[in-house]
């Protein structure tokens, strides 16, 4: 297959192709979609956290003129008898049974033509409760006193999850154990033991534009519109919820106003569908940014890691405990449990690694996804951790990283060699821009000064394959059906590079079709930093497709090698009119093994390894507690960027984005109860927040095996940016922050508890 | 409660227009419902991110927490108002230029504020925008990119008078 690429598209820092849509602000996100007929749904949620539902009482929202219909978990469960849904578990209703297991669980839905009627409605139903104790640390639900779920139920895709079918009291939805070397021994031998516990807090994605499904159910056959990021997934399960092919249902998205994990899987659509199949009408589900708190969250978690270090400075051994507080239905955290637990040692070349992650239930608002899938929680540990061993061992934090680093032909812990990860520049290219073997003002008086660095690693997911179309029309120009959503990330823009650069014509002239589950090919999700490496590598093949084709075509027509035809001559030439369409199609299938059950272990975890590593400085109020960061540095290895351009933002974004993770986000429970569903109270970063100089980079490096060198950046801007943090903290003041979110109070007690004279309680 | 309705004559992006709305509406429903414009667009709701800012007597505002009725007699602009659909504004220009945006949900807010800071301040200074701005929000965190797009709207502004 002949590859004509040139270098007209592909790594150059084109804009956006979205961009006249999105400063006129006619970009066509399914929040603003209305359907002719359409019933709006207001959910009555629940006001406890934990309790048994003993009557619901619709009598008077039913009565409310404009009502249309008020629907509970029962009416649900009369129309499908097995209401459950969940990637991981079948453990979530789509309306509550019998039970509510998280504050602002949705109870029942009141449907009307008008949203206000709705809203006004759902206020007036009566459910009476026998409330009943709640669990909400994941290190208390390890002891089961409370119980959140009677029995689990796996979903049956995930084979390390099956051996848990029916298993009751307890709320362990998953323990990952890996296994590698002899960690006893390197502890029993070592020079130095360190131990420590870390912790993160609960906090959430806030996608700008909320959760939304409109479901429109008629014939026999259902379309959902949502803000999905997985619409292949969503047509999996309503047709699974339904018994349906999976032909009948169609799943269709548009641009998505942010994503972050928060749109993976089933979230609105089971609701909207179940309502639509009740009402026999179209039905809009939109969740108002307060509901979206009680929806979907990050996961908070605690790690106690230990480190074995030998005389050198070499960590030889560490063992690390982590328990994820997963909220009250597992939707994908078993999954964070173990395809980020595996990495919790850190990205270091470390002979004897233990490793034991369990996915918990607690009576919180569910988790799940989030930037990163788990990895900012581990960083957090290990680079705390490790920045703590540094200094104790009075070695400098960069040299310490530098002596212990990963590299290229090297296992790491779960047994895969490690490639194409580059490290050690990373960490290079920080000190470089941070001058960390320059002279640094550590400040004076009350205002201290300090600077730490930070580094994370991340595998990817893989497989199943995408499955991408390209078509070459008559007149040269080129549509690509892929179901990769574009939710801000500039996928699409991506894409038609990758194809522009390979079919070799015009970027303006390429069409990105947004999914469509009746027209765009399967894909798993977009989610993991997978698609520019996964889908940018079926999108490539797909183009060498056509390009095959259109090469046969030109042989065919007795085109000489290299004539350069144009394609529209081309056409006219094989068909005798301009007609006809060419049609590339391709499936990209990398290399992956799933661990052993036993030992955690497998020789090829992920295709590509993503990369982050932050630098931070700031100066802090030791009368106070208040720091201000003055200088934050992120570097990632993202392979050989297609964008630049696009890359600098995600990279610059992830980071802002953790930085409200990492001093202000929190969401507080207060007797089961969510006290701060609000972005008045949930504080996320604005200008303010910003720290006084920021730069963003990537390193020059190249993926084998991606799209032109590629590999995905999504996340790996959000790693090493909490723990920089703390650590500069520490080099300023000589206190060490342990839990998220590192606020000024905390930082103050730090101080008070240093100087012998703690604070009491607040 | 949608029985109180009442019929209000504005300037919607110059034109006059009128339209009936219950008296409980927000201004965001107003141009959603009525006139199909969705550049100003519901997020936090709480009038704190700047998703739904239009201008309403040249002052901006938060759609979401203004009455719809209370628009009556006034001169409303809203992202859609800001070019002719054929050629962008200077402010468009630059966000596009810049690659300030990632998803654009809160892009319009952020440039109607920009168009308002530069009609007052023809050359603010970092300082000055992130205050003028400080009632928006992007949670893709593209401010970097924004306040870079400020300040090339601005040059391009000065090279046009």
């Amino acid at each position: 297959m002949a590859d004509r690429s040139t270098t007209t598209s592909v790594g150059h820092s084109i804009a956006r192709l979205e961009g006249r849509d999105k400063v006129t602000g006619r970009t066509d996100y399914i929040y603003n979609l209305r359907l002719p007929s359409m019933l709006h749904a207001k959910a009555c949620r629940s006001p406890i956290s934990h309790g048994r539902i003993r009557a619901i009482d619709t009598g008077a929202a039913l009565a409310m003129p404009g009502v249309r219909h008020v629907v509970t978990g029962e009416d649900v469960k009369a129309v499908l008898p097995e209401p459950y849904y969940g990637p991981a578990f079948h453990d979530q209703p789509i309306l509550a049974l019998d039970k509510v297991r998280h504050f602002g669980e949705p109870v029942a839905v009141v449907l009307a033509d008008d949203p206000h009627i709705a809203e006004s409605a759902a206020q007036i139903i009566e459910v009476d409760y026998q409330e009943l104790p709640g669990v909400y640390d994941e290190i208390e639900a390890l002891r089961g006193q409370v119980i959140v779920h009677e029995e689990l139920k796996p979903a049956g895709t995930f084979a390390d999850l099956k051996h848990l079918a029916g298993r009751r009291d307890t709320n362990l939805a998953l323990d990952y154990h890996l296994r590698h070397g002899d960690t006893d021994r390197a502890f029993a031998q070592a020079e130095h033991v360190f131990d420590h516990i870390f912790s993160t807090q609960q906090t959430m994605h806030a996608a700008f534009e909320p959760i939304v499904a409109l479901a429109d159910m008629r014939d026999g056959r259902l379309t959902i519109y949502s803000s999905t990021q997985s619409p292949s997934f969503v047509r999996f399960e309503i047709a699974r919820l339904l018994g349906w092919p999976e032909s009948h249902v169609r799943v269709k998205t548009a641009h998505l106003g942010g994503g972050f994990g928060a749109k993976v899987y089933v979230k609105a659509e089971a609701l909207a569908m179940a309502l639509s199949l009740i009402a026999r009408r179209p039905v809009r589900v939109a969740l108002t940014m307060e509901e979206q708190f009680y929806t979907i969250t990050k996961h908070a978690n605690t790690v106690r890691i230990r480190s074995a270090v030998d005389k050198d400075g070499r960590i030889t051994g560490r063992k690390c405990e982590v328990w994820w507080n997963g909220g009250a239905y597992a939707d994908i955290g078993p999954r964070v449990a173990q395809k980020s637990g595996f990495s919790a040692a850190g990205p270091y070349d470390i002979e004897n690694v233990d490793i034991d992650s369990f996915a918990l239930y607690t009576n919180r608002p569910p988790a799940g996804a989030l930037r990163g899938f788990g990895i900012p929680q581990l960083v957090w540990a290990y680079e705390s951790h490790t920045d703590i061993i540094a200094g104790e061992l009075g070695i400098d934090p960069l040299a310490f990283r530098k002596r212990n680093i990963l590299r290229n032909g090297r296992p790491q812990a779960v047994g895969s060699i490690v490639e194409d990860a580059e490290f050690e520049a990373v960490l290079d290219d920080v000190a470089r821009r941070m001058n960390w073997r320059g002279p640094f003002d550590k400040g004076s008086g009350t205002l201290l000064r300090g600077r730490g660095i930070a580094i994370g690693f991340k595998a990817s997911i893989s497989p199943p394959p995408p499955s991408p179309i390209v078509s070459v029309q008559a007149d040269g120009s080129c549509i690509v059906h892929c179901s990769t959503v574009d939710m801000g990330q500039g996928s699409d823009t991506a894409m038609a590079q990758i194809a522009a650069e390979v079919l070799n014509i015009a970027l303006d002239s390429i069409k990105i079709v947004h999914p469509d589950t009746d027209v765009t090919p399967y894909d798993m999700s977009t989610l993991g930093s997978r698609s520019t490496f996964h889908m940018g590598h079926a999108v490539r093949l797909a183009a060498q497709d056509a390009r095959g084709k259109l090469d046969a075509m030109a042989s065919a027509a007795g085109l000489p090698e290299g004539a350069n035809t144009p394609l529209a001559d081309l056409f006219v030439k094989t068909f005798g009119m301009r007609a006809g369409t060419i049609v590339g199609a391709a499936n990209y299938m990398p290399e992956y093994a799933p661990p052993n059950y036993e030992t955690g272990q497998t020789p090829k975890v992920t295709p590509f390894w993503m990369i982050g590593a932050a630098g931070a400085e700031v100066e802090v109020d030791t009368q106070t507690g208040q720091f201000r960061i003055t200088r934050l540095v992120n570097v990632c290895d993202a392979g050989k960027a297609i964008n630049p351009a696009v890359v600098e933002t995600q990279i610059s974004g992830a980071a802002v984005m953790q930085l409200g993770f990492t001093m202000t986000e929190n969401m507080i429970i207060e007797d089961g109860q969510l006290t701060n569903p609000s972005l008045a109270d949930y504080k996320i970063p604005g200008f303010f927040d910003l720290p006084d100089a920021m730069e963003n980079g990537f390193i020059e490096a190249e993926q084998h095996n991606g799209p032109f060198g590629a590999k995905g950046v999504g996340e790996s801007g959000t790693f090493g940016v909490s723990p920089a943090i703390a650590n500069a903290i520490a080099d300023a003041v000589g206190v060490r922050i342990t839990r998220l979110p590192i606020t000024a109070e905390a930082v103050f007690r730090a101080l008070r508890a240093k100087a012998g004279n703690p604070l009491g309680d607040a | 409660m949608t029985g109180r309705r009442r019929t209000i004559q504005f300037t919607l992006n110059g034109q006059p227009v009128a339209a009936e709305i219950g008296v409980h509406q927000n201004l965001t429903e107003l141009l959603q419902d009525r006139f199909g414009l969705f550049g100003a667009r519901e997020s936090c709701g709480q009038g704190l991110c700047g998703c739904c800012t239009v201008l309403v007597d040249g002052q901006a505002i938060t759609g979401c927490l203004r009455l719809a009725v209370l628009v009556d007699g006034s001169d409303v602009r809203t992202i859609e108002g800001l070019s002719d659909g054929e050629t962008l504004s200077p402010e468009q220009e630059a966000f596009i230029e810049s690659g300030a945006f990632q998803c654009g949900y809160c892009t319009p807010g952020f440039i109607l504020m920009t168009r308002k800071l530069l009609d007052e301040n023809p050359d603010p200074s970092d300082d000055d925008i992130k205050h003028y701005l400080s009632g928006n929000l992007c949670r893709c965190g593209a401010y970097p990119e924004i306040l870079n797009a400020v300040k090339l709207a601005g040059r391009k502004r000065a090279a046009l008078t």
